[in-house]
C-alpha cells in the first residue's frame, strides 16, 4: 500500500531521525510512505487573521498536489506541518466564501474543497495498522524503558485538528506499550516548550524545558517520546546548560516516536540515527539491552 | 496601574481592527482567569493574557503596545482550549501584533539571528518566528 506523505522542511535538514526511521518501518508494517511531488513548506504555523488568506495559500497548494495524485489521504510525522495543513484543510471545507477567494487567486491550479484528509503518522499507526498486528511484528520489545509521552501543542489543540482526546490523550501510551516500553504520565504533557519563541526569545526557553523535564522526571521516566522537531531542539539544546544549574540534573534522552518503532521493528540504530538526538541515547539503550552489542550509532 | 477609560478610547479604532482582525467578540470574555492560569508563558509576560482582554476592549491601546505580552506568546491555544466562554484569546494575540507589523515595524528581522543560531534552529522555529514576528 502507498500512503501520500508530506516530509516538511525541517525532516529534511534537522529531523532526520524522525523521518528515516519512519520510512524504513512503514515498510515493515506494508506501506511505503511515497512523497508527494513538487511540495512546498506549509507555512509552519497557521494564520490566526481573519482578514489574512494569502498565508493560506501555501498549505492548501500542498493538498492541491494531495489531489492531484487521485489519494484522498496525506500522511504527516511533524506536529507543525499536521496542524497547519489540516487547519487550512478544514478553512477550504468551510468557508466557501474564503475558498472561493483562494481557488480563484490560485487559478492555475485546479480547485480544491477541501477533500484530502491530512492525518498523523500516529493515526496511521493506530486505524490502520492497529496496535495488536503492531506489537505481533515486534522483533525487540523496549522493555523496562520507562518512557514519558510528551504531545505539546500542534497535536492536539486547537480540538478540532487533535489527534486524540485534548485532555487525556492516549495515542502516544498506546504506542509504547505495543512496542514494549512502559509509559509514563505526567501532568505536563501538552505544555508548551516555549515554539518559535527560541527565535525572539531564547532566554526564556530553559525554564519552560527545566519545567517539563524535571517534571518527566521527577514521575520516574527515564526519557521522553516526543512527535516534533522544535520540541525537540526546545527541550534538548539547553540540557547542558540546565545540568550546570541543577545538580540533580543528568540530562534525559529524546526520542521520536518513529525511532522508537523502527527500534522494536529491529531495524536498528543505523536507520534510527540516534547520534542525532539530545541526552544521550546510547547509554540508556545500552544500559537496557536495547542495542546490538559493541554497535556504535 | 490606573487608566483614564473614555467613550472615545471605547469605540477607537484600535478596538474596532482588533474585532475586526480576529473576528473575535472581546465582550464574551468574563475575565475568570483561565486563560492566564493554564498560560505556560505567563511568567515570561508583564501582563497577564486577561488583562490583555480586558485592556482590549477598553481600547487602552498604549498600554498594551508598551507590553512584552503579546511578543511571549507562543499561540499554543493553551487559553483557547480552556476557555469557558469558547473564545480564542491567541486570534487576539495575532491581530494586536499585526497592527504593529502591518506599519512595517518588525519585533523580529532576520539580521537579529546570529549565523550560528541560523545553522542550528530547526526551520520551522526560523520559518514559525519570523512568521508571526515580522511583516
Amino acid at each position: 500500500m502507498s500512503l501520500a506523505y508530506y516530509p516538511g522542511c525541517t525532516l529534511k535538514t534537522k529531523a532526520k531521525n524522525l523521518e528515516d526511521p519512519a520510512i524504513a518501518s512503514m515498510e515493515v508494517l506494508g506501506s511505503r510512505l511515497e512523497e508527494i511531488p513538487r511540495w512546498n513548506c506549509c507555512g509552519a504555523v497557521y494564520s490566526l487573521a481573519d482578514d489574512d488568506l494569502i498565508h493560506q495559500v501555501a498549505p492548501v497548494r500542498n493538498l492541491i498536489r494531495v489531489k492531484e495524485q487521485g489519494k484522498n489521504e496525506v500522511v504527516t510525522l511533524c506536529s507543525f506541518c499536521l496542524n497547519t495543513l489540516k487547519r487550512a484543510n478544514l478553512l477550504m471545507k468551510e468557508d466557501a466564501e474564503k475558498r472561493g477567494t483562494l481557488n480563484s487567486f490560485m487559478d492555475e491550479e485546479i480547485d480544491y474543497g477541501g477533500e484530502v484528509e491530512v492525518v498523523h503518522l500516529l493515526e496511521v499507526l493506530k486505524d490502520q495498522v492497529g496496535w495488536e498486528a503492531l506489537a505481533q511484528k515486534v522483533k525487540l520489545p523496549l522493555r523496562g524503558l520507562r518512557v514519558a509521552p510528551y504531545y505539546g501543542c500542534t497535536l492536539l489543540r486547537p480540538r478540532e485538528v487533535a489527534v486524540d482526546d485534548v485532555e487525556k490523550p492516549t495515542i502516544l501510551q498506546e504506542l509504547l506499550e505495543a512496542l514494549g516500553a512502559t509509559p509514563v504520565d505526567f501532568p505536563e504533557f501538552a505544555e508548551c516548550c516555549g515554539s518559535y519563541q527560541i527565535v525572539s526569545s531564547p532566554d526564556d526557553i530553559p525554564k519552560y524545558a527545566w519545567h517539563i523535564l524535571n517534571s518527566a522526571l521527577s514521575h520516574g521516566a527515564e526519557a521522553l517520546v516526543l512527535t516534533c522537531p522544535l520540541c525537540d531542539y526546545n527541550l534538548g539544546q539547553g540540557q547542558k546548560e540546565l545540568m550546570k544549574k541543577h545538580d540533580e540534573f543528568d540530562g534525559v534522552p529524546l526520542f521520536y516516536f518513529t525511532q522508537l518503532l523502527a527500534l522494536a521493528l529491529g531495524l536498528g540504530p543505523q536507520v534510527c540515527h540516534f547520534e542525532l538526538n539530545y541526552g544521550e541515547p546510547e547509554l540508556l539503550l545500552r544500559e537496557k539491552n536495547l542495542l546490538p552489542r559493541g554497535e556504535a550509532l | 496601574m490606573s487608566a483614564t477609560i473614555s467613550s472615545k478610547r471605547l469605540g477607537s479604532e484600535f478596538v474596532r481592527k482588533v474585532k475586526e482582525i480576529s473576528g473575535q467578540n472581546l465582550h464574551l470574555c468574563y475575565q475568570c482567569g483561565l486563560c492566564s492560569g493554564n498560560c505556560p508563558m505567563v511568567s515570561s509576560m508583564d501582563l497577564p493574557p486577561r488583562q490583555v482582554i480586558e485592556l482590549a476592549r477598553l481600547g487602552l491601546e498604549e498600554e498594551i503596545t508598551s507590553s512584552r505580552t503579546v511578543w511571549t506568546c507562543a499561540s499554543c491555544l493553551a487559553c483557547t482550549v480552556n476557555c469557558p466562554r469558547g473564545f480564542d484569546l491567541s486570534k487576539i494575540m495575532e491581530a494586536i501584533r499585526l497592527l504593529t507589523l502591518r506599519k512595517n515595524v518588525d519585533h523580529l528581522r532576520p539580521e537579529d539571528i546570529s549565523p550560528q543560531e541560523r545553522c542550528a534552529l530547526p526551520q520551522l522555529a526560523m520559518v514559525g518566528g519570523l512568521r508571526k514576528f515580522s511583516g
